[in-house]
């Protein structure tokens, strides 16, 4: 009799009873022959709504100028700079899922790190159009781009601002190539499970034409596992320069060594909190609880709980650092933000930042999903009040108190906050049902290894 | 120079991973240096079961970096020293530390697209159409069949001895690929 093709054992990260083919089934299907459901239909009508206004927006902000938002010397950043800091954090877990677990073996990846590098590819999309949007004149964007000119012009190499435009598009394009190779392999599996042939031509184009030979493999494997050695400095130097842009400023609130590693953790932090709020429904309305299992979910709090602790660390030393320095509009930025204006922000924040995250450390809160949905959506909006107040707060309130003003924002800060999540989440919505949102190959190789 | 064999290969299909890579091994040790094994998965030990030893991804990755680097630095260098020098209080114009972030970003930018880009060129993708896709079955090597070609243009090929070899392994069927 000769042997069978493996069938899986339950090992917490996969559950038991799949084969190489009924992964690749349900996987594909799912894309291939899974009918469109009205609770699809409702988000992506509802957010394909929100797109909409979020394009007619950035219309009319072009047409406009920045005014019609509620900017205004001292605070000239307002909530666009604050979306843009929360949208690249968010981006960070996806490459760090893809590319730091996979360096460390960690078997609990392969099932979330397609879906997660998505959601850094839209996240990190939405963010790089949030510096042009705040262009005064957004017709000169590329001249954030080094080329010859006759106005013999170059960027200031100087600026942290510059160092934010290399990184940004790094960033982007090589999370971009690290998603698209990964999913060659399951493109071509698409390409030969689609029936229609439109299907079978668009995959297959996409596929390149991957037929999967030994040597192919073993090519793929290397320059996937180059792609992630690189990547993973790259995660780490991309919000470290996002906090230069703050940290090499004077400002009293800006002006801190600690900004670096305290961004990077921050981001990590938004970034799993961001894949618990997709991961969670999306499993059970694909109904892929035996991929994405409880053990994932739990895993992912204990990240969320560890990166959680850097960034309070990270609160207590700002407050720490302002009066063991004795700077004097250090002292005076720090009480503000405890008893200023935004003030109820800095502590809605500390409650969702540290205060809720402390359920973690019960494992019943960790495996109970509805508790970590919610939770997560928490620390998404306590992240979004730290960029705020990073940004408003600090601006608000520097040094001659004749410069000190308030920041109000107006409807259109709040259309492009949430136009940018539509916008996010729609895009997120038809990955799902275009793509394999979990890597096929490396689940079959899961199989093979539990069975 | 004999004519051209209007098949591409014999074909033998198997259920499991582990039947695939010991057919690989067996014609590689038949000689075989052409054999090409499909698996649905990246199985570990079977690109070197038909005789793939190294590749050059790595060095050229390294490669790219370092001209990525390169031109990284010597671009703002030459922007903030010979093309546009800007004094602001005597400041040192080739102020090296402050170069360092693009410099970064510019090497590891420059070494994923060289990884890629390698990756693609050494496989020989994009080839969308290959004698291989044609094969009874093949659909399944992206599903969960392991497929071993023993191509015609071998030079260790011998019609009779390579069934003979596919059959003495045990596959689930047996087939030819037209050219």
């Amino acid at each position: 009799m000769p042997p069978t093709s493996p069938v899986s054992r339950d090992i917490g990260v996969l559950r038991a009873g799949w084969g190489y083919a009924s992964v690749t089934d349900k996987i594909a299907g799912l894309v291939l022959t899974r009918p469109v459901r009205w609770p699809w239909l409702a988000a992506f009508l509802a957010t394909l709504a929100g797109t909409l206004v979020y394009l007619g927006a950035i219309t009319y902000l072009f047409i406009k100028g920045v005014g019609i938002w509620g900017i205004n010397i001292p605070v000239g950043w307002g909530f666009a700079i604050a979306n843009f800091v929360w949208w690249v954090g968010i981006g960070h877990a996806g490459t760090f899922i893809s590319a730091v677990l996979l360096l460390l073996r960690q078997r609990w990846r392969t099932s979330i790190n397609r879906f997660a590098e998505a959601m850094t590819l839209f996240a990190a999309g939405m963010a790089g159009l949030f510096p042009i949007l705040h262009l005064g004149r957004p017709w000169f964007a590329y001249w954030l781009a080094p080329y010859p000119n006759r106005m013999d012009l170059w960027p200031q190499w100087r600026s942290p601002l510059v160092w934010d435009v290399f990184a940004i598009s790094t960033y982007l394009l090589v999370s971009a190539l690290f998603w698209y190779l990964g999913m060659l392999p399951d493109l071509a599996t698409m390409r030969d499970r689609a029936q229609s042939r439109g299907k079978q031509v668009t995959y297959g184009l996409l596929a390149l034409g991957w037929r999967g030979e030994a040597r192919h493999w073993a090519r793929h494997e290397t320059a996937y596992l180059l792609l992630a050695g690189l990547a993973t400095p790259l995660v780490i130097s991309v919000h470290s320069v996002v906090a230069m842009d703050f940290a090499i400023g004077n400002t009293p609130g800006f002006h801190s060594t600690i900004f670096p590693p305290y961004f990077v953790a921050g981001a990590l932090f938004s970034g799993f909190a961001m894949v618990l709020t997709i991961a969670i429904p999306l499993r059970r309305a694909f109904d892929l609880k035996d991929f994405i299992t409880d053990v994932h979910l739990d895993h992912a709090a204990k990240v969320l709980l560890a990166t959680g602790s850097l960034v309070a660390y990270g609160y207590l030393v700002e407050n720490f650092m302002a009066f063991f320095s004795g700077d004097r509009f250090e002292i005076a930025m720090t009480v503000d933000r405890w008893t200023g204006a935004y003030a109820p922000v800095y502590w809605s924040m500390l409650a969702c930042n540290v205060l809720l995250p402390q359920v973690l450390w019960w494992r019943c809160a960790r495996r109970n999903t509805v508790l970590l949905f919610f939770l997560a959506i928490f620390i998404n909006m306590g992240m979004w009040m730290e960029r705020f107040t990073i940004v408003v707060q600090s601006t608000h309130h520097d040094f001659m108190p004749s410069a000190w003003g308030l920041f109000i924002p107006t409807r259109w800060d709040w259309i492009f906050l949430f136009g940018s999540i539509s916008m996010f989440a729609w895009l997120f919505l038809v990955f799902i049902r275009l793509l394999p949102t979990i890597s096929i190959s490396e689940m079959r190789e899961l199989v093979k290894e539990s069975a | 120079m004999t004519a051209q064999d209007p098949r591409w290969a014999l074909m033998a299909e198997y259920e499991t991973a582990e039947a695939l890579v010991a057919a690989a091994q067996t014609a590689h040790d038949a000689g075989y240096r052409h054999a090409e094994a499909y698996a649905p998965y990246a199985i570990e030990g079977l690109a070197e079961a038909v005789g793939h030893r190294r590749s050059a991804i790595p060095a050229l990755t390294l490669a790219g970096g370092f001209a990525g680097g390169a031109i990284g630095y010597v671009m703002q260098w030459y922007a903030a020293v010979e093309s546009y020098p800007e004094e602001v209080g005597a400041r040192p114009l080739h102020s090296w530390p402050m170069f360092v972030p693009v410099t970064f970003e510019m090497t590891i930018l420059f070494a994923a697209f060289t990884a890629f880009f390698a990756v693609l060129l050494a496989n020989g993708l994009p080839r969308l159409a290959h004698p291989i896709f044609d094969a009874p079955d093949f659909d399944l090597a992206t599903r969960n069949r392991f497929f071993l070609c023993l191509r015609t243009d071998d030079p260790a090929f011998d019609e009779a001895k390579a069934i003979a070899l596919l059959d003495s392994t045990a596959p689930l069927r047996r087939a030819e690929v037209a050219r």
